[in-house]
């Protein structure tokens, strides 16, 4: 196990290499006028983001490596998302996703 | 100066009522990493002492894990600015809305920058009166919500409710909703479909965090492809 310096070495070189990208961009860009074109690119960006960080988890895919339609995490979503549309409340969201989870659970056992 | 004094309080307000969700699902995530990272060897200070440096959720679970199989500072480190790198493009996103703001405190923003923090403010930025200062306020109470858990979770797995309340579906029930608020038309509907289907597939054959950013990239740039296509299609038919 490593501990000690090496440790502190480590959790440096983390801080570094996680803070560079967060501050690269926005110190060199937030300085200037970007192109329309990249404008635009960068507002795809952020549902693009969402949706590859989302889909691969309500699938399984990084564990399972094969897909399952009927993961408890995949159907309560749907309900889940139609509140969210239909509500845009961030806090009500995640309170209710809760809430359907746990039932899920406790149905599909 | 007691309008600036009020102005302050209303800021701190704001940025903690708009971050409250995000702390509700960094709080059961927290837990989790702390009580891994734990297991792993680490004392709740040095558990602290990453999630203050790092902050950031997935790559230190994944730090973690590998230390525990044995492996040397260089892969873990190379993994995590991987599993990374998609914030160059979030960092991308907001420089826009923080034009002539300071150098320092810019600097300080950076910091806060994760997945959440990043759609929520990026959402506030786009629907209401919102400043970098508030948005400021909401990365910092979601970074203090993460530091503190993740120390909680360090003291071991009596203080974790394991799957009560449904609390492990927090953070997926938040990406729902961050995401729900990003769909303002047809064509993000179909950016993000296309973004999360490349992202499954991508990360069939490709483990690690490098789909996320591979399948956004490719996905926005079909996007601006279909919009400038959506015009010029407009154009010659009026």
């Amino acid at each position: 196990m490593r501990t000690g310096p090496n440790l502190l070495g480590l959790i440096v070189l983390m801080g570094v290499v996680t803070y560079l990208p967060r501050w690269f961009p926005l110190v060199f860009l937030s300085g200037r006028q970007l192109p329309l074109w990249l404008r635009e690119w960068l507002d795809f960006v952020p549902v693009a983001i969402l949706s590859a960080l989302l889909l691969p988890v309500l699938l399984g895919a990084g564990d399972l490596r094969h897909l399952n339609l009927l993961r408890p995490e995949l159907i309560v979503a749907v309900p889940t998302f139609v509140f969210a549309i239909k509500t845009r409340s961030l806090g009500g969201t995640v309170l209710l996703g809760m809430a359907f989870f746990w039932l899920a659970g406790r149905l599909l056992r | 100066m007691g309008g600036g004094a009020r102005d302050n309080v209303t800021t701190i307000w704001e940025g903690t009522k708009a971050a409250w969700p995000i702390c509700l699902g960094y709080f059961p995530a927290g837990l989790a990493f702390g009580v891994i990272a734990q297991k792993a060897g680490l004392s709740p200070m040095e558990i602290g002492l990453m999630s203050l440096v790092v902050f950031a959720g997935s790559s230190q679970f994944i730090a973690v894990s590998m230390l525990a199989s044995g492996a040397g500072i260089l892969p873990i480190v190379l993994t995590t600015f991987t599993v990374n790198l998609r914030n160059m493009l979030m960092s991308s996103v907001l420089a826009f809305q923080l034009r002539g703001v300071k150098k320092r405190w810019i600097s300080l923003f950076a910091y806060g920058i994760t997945d959440e923090s990043f759609a929520v403010n990026l959402n506030a930025f786009r629907s209401r009166d919102w400043d970098w200062r508030r948005a400021l306020m909401v990365n910092h109470v979601s970074n203090l919500s993460w530091v503190g858990s993740t120390i909680l979770g360090g003291y071991g797995s009596k203080f974790v409710p394991q799957g009560s309340f449904g609390i492990d579906y927090a953070l997926v029930a938040m990406l729902l909703c961050l995401l729900a608020l990003q769909l303002r038309n047809g064509l993000d509907l179909l950016v993000g479909a296309i973004s999360g289907v490349l992202a499954v597939l991508i990360s069939l054959v490709l483990p690690g965090g490098a789909c996320v950013i591979i399948a956004s990239v490719i996905a926005a740039t079909l996007g601006l492809v279909f919009r400038k296509k959506g015009r010029s299609s407009r154009e010659a038919g009026s």
